[in-house]
C-alpha cells in the first residue's frame, strides 16, 4: 500500500508517453507531454513525504517542535511547473507554425506529404 | 513505419520499460519515511539564518539560487523562442475593434481586475513569509490582464500593456537577478550570497536578497507571461 | 495511509487516463483544467502549499489560454 504513489508516477509517465505515441493532433500531443512531465512533479513529492509531518512554512503561531516534510523537492518542483507551462508555449507555437507551412494539424499527414 | 507497427514497438517497449521503472522504485524508501538529511538541517537552520519562514522560499532564492538563476533563463529563452516564431509586424492601426457584449461578463470581469492586481501583489510580497512568491504571483498579475481582454476589449488589454514596456520589464527581471548576484561579487562575498541586512524576522523587511530576488522573479514571470498571450491574441485577432 | 490519500491517488490516476484518451483538442482542455485541479488537491495532501498553488494557477489560466488561443488559430485547413 505504501507503494502507491510510486506507482501513480510510473503509471502516469507511461499513460503519457501512449498519448503522445498515439497523437492525432499537435496540441493533443503537447497536452499529453505535460501529463508526462506532471509524473515527476507527482514522484518527486512523494519521495518528500513524512508521515504525521507539516507543510514546511513556520509563520509565529505554529510550533517548530511538530517537523516539516522536505522543502527541497517542493522547491525543485514549484519553479519547474512555471517553467514546463512556458516551454508548452514554445512547442504551440512551432505548432502553429507548422500549420500555416503544411495546412494540417496530424502529425502523420505530415510525413506523407513530405514523400 | 505503419500506425499498427509503432503501436505494437510501443507496446512492447512500453511494457519492458514500465516493468524496469517499478522495479527500480521498489527501492525507494517507503512512503512517508523519507529521512533525508539535508531537508531536515535546512528546516531547522532557515528561520534563524535567514529570518524568513517560507523554507521553500528561502531554498529557492537563497540556499539553491543559483538553480532559479538557471530556470529564470529557460523562462526568457522559452519567451524569445515564441516572440522569434510568431511576431510580425503589424500595424497598430489596424487592431480590431472587437467587444464582449455581455452585461454580465463585462460588469463581474472588470470588477475583479483590480482585486486580481492587489491580490497577486499579495502574494509575490508575501511569498517569503507565507506560500507564495515570484513564480505564482508574476502569473497571478498576467492572469489580470487576460481578465482585461476576456471581459473587456482587445484594444484595452493592448493599452494596458505597451509592447516596449513589457518587453523592457521582461528584460528587467531576467537580468536582474544577475545583477543581484554580481552586486554580491562586488560587496565582497560570494556571487548570489546574501550582503544586505537581513532584518527583523516574520515582517516584509525580512530575508536581504531574498526579498530582491524574489521582486527581480516576479517582473520576469509577470512580462513572460503577457508577452506570450500578446503572441498568441494577436495570431488570433489578424487572420491572414 | 489515510483514505484522503488514497482517493487523491486515485483520482489523478482517472484524470490522467481521461485527459489521453480525450481526442478533440477543444474537449481536451477542459479535462486538462479538471486534471490540475486533482493534482493541486493531491498536492496539499502532500503538504505541499506552494507547489499547489503554483499548479493552480498555472493549470487554471496560463494552459487554457495558451490553448484556446493555438486552436482558435488552427481551425480548418488552411488554404495554400
Amino acid at each position: 500500500m505504501t507503494f502507491l504513489p510510486y506507482a501513480l508516477a510510473a503509471w502516469i509517465f507511461i499513460v503519457g508517453l501512449y498519448g503522445v505515441v498515439t497523437s492525432r493532433h499537435f496540441v493533443h500531443l503537447v497536452i499529453c507531454l505535460g501529463i508526462a512531465q506532471s509524473s515527476t512533479y507527482v514522484l518527486l513529492l512523494a519521495i518528500g513525504y513524512r508521515t504525521g509531518k507539516k507543510a514546511p512554512i513556520f509563520t509565529s503561531g505554529v510550533p517548530a517542535r511538530v517537523g516539516a516534510v522536505d522543502p527541497v523537492v517542493q522547491a525543485l518542483t514549484l519553479t519547474d511547473i512555471v517553467v514546463g507551462v512556458t516551454v508548452a508555449a514554445l512547442l504551440l507555437a512551432l505548432a502553429i507554425d507548422i500549420w500555416k507551412r503544411a495546412g494540417t494539424v496530424d502529425p502523420d499527414q505530415i510525413r506523407k506529404d513530405r514523400r | 513505419m505503419s500506425r499498427r507497427g509503432r503501436l505494437i514497438l510501443f507496446g512492447t517497449s512500453a511494457g519492458v520499460f514500465g516493468a524496469i521503472l517499478v522495479w527500480g522504485l521498489t527501492g525507494l524508501p517507503a512512503f512517508g519515511g523519507f529521512n533525508g538529511e539535508y531537508g531536515q538541517i535546512v528546516n531547522g537552520v532557515a528561520g534563524r539564518e535567514r529570518h524568513v519562514t517560507n523554507v521553500v522560499a528561502a531554498i529557492v532564492f537563497d540556499y539553491r539560487g543559483f538553480d532559479t538563476l538557471g530556470e529564470e533563463f529557460i523562462l526568457f529563452g522559452a519567451v524569445m523562442g515564441v516572440a522569434l516564431l510568431l511576431r510580425e509586424a503589424r500595424d497598430d492601426r489596424e487592431r480590431p475593434r472587437d467587444e464582449v457584449r455581455s452585461d454580465a461578463v463585462r460588469a463581474v470581469g472588470l470588477a475583479m481586475v483590480g482585486p486580481t492586481v492587489v491580490f497577486g501583489l499579495f502574494i509575490v510580497a508575501h511569498g517569503y513569509l507565507t506560500p507564495g512568491g515570484g513564480f505564482q504571483g508574476g502569473i497571478a498579475l498576467a492572469s489580470a490582464l487576460v481578465l482585461l481582454y476576456a471581459s473587456g476589449r482587445y484594444r484595452a488589454f493592448r493599452a494596458a500593456s505597451p509592447q516596449e514596456l513589457v518587453d523592457f520589464t521582461e528584460g528587467i527581471g531576467a537580468g536582474g537577478y544577475a545583477v543581484v548576484g554580481i552586486a554580491s561579487l562586488l560587496a565582497g562575498s560570494l556571487y548570489l550570497q546574501n550582503f544586505v541586512g537581513l532584518g527583523t524576522k516574520d515582517t516584509l523587511a525580512a530575508g536581504g536578497t531574498i526579498a530582491l530576488l524574489n521582486a527581480a522573479t516576479a517582473l520576469a514571470v509577470a512580462a513572460g507571461m503577457t508577452l506570450l498571450c500578446h503572441e498568441f491574441l494577436e495570431e488570433v485577432m489578424y487572420p491572414e | 495511509m489515510i483514505p484522503l490519500q488514497i482517493v487523491t491517488l486515485a483520482l489523478v490516476a482517472l484524470g490522467a487516463l481521461a485527459v489521453v484518451t480525450t481526442h478533440d483538442p477543444l474537449r481536451q482542455t477542459l479535462v486538462t483544467g479538471l486534471y490540475g485541479l486533482a493534482l493541486a488537491v493531491l498536492f496539499v495532501v502532500l503538504q505541499a502549499p506552494d507547489v499547489a498553488l503554483s499548479e493552480i494557477v498555472v493549470s487554471s489560466v496560463a494552459t487554457p489560454f495558451i490553448l484556446l488561443t493555438a486552436l482558435a488559430k488552427m481551425q480548418g485547413r488552411r488554404r495554400k
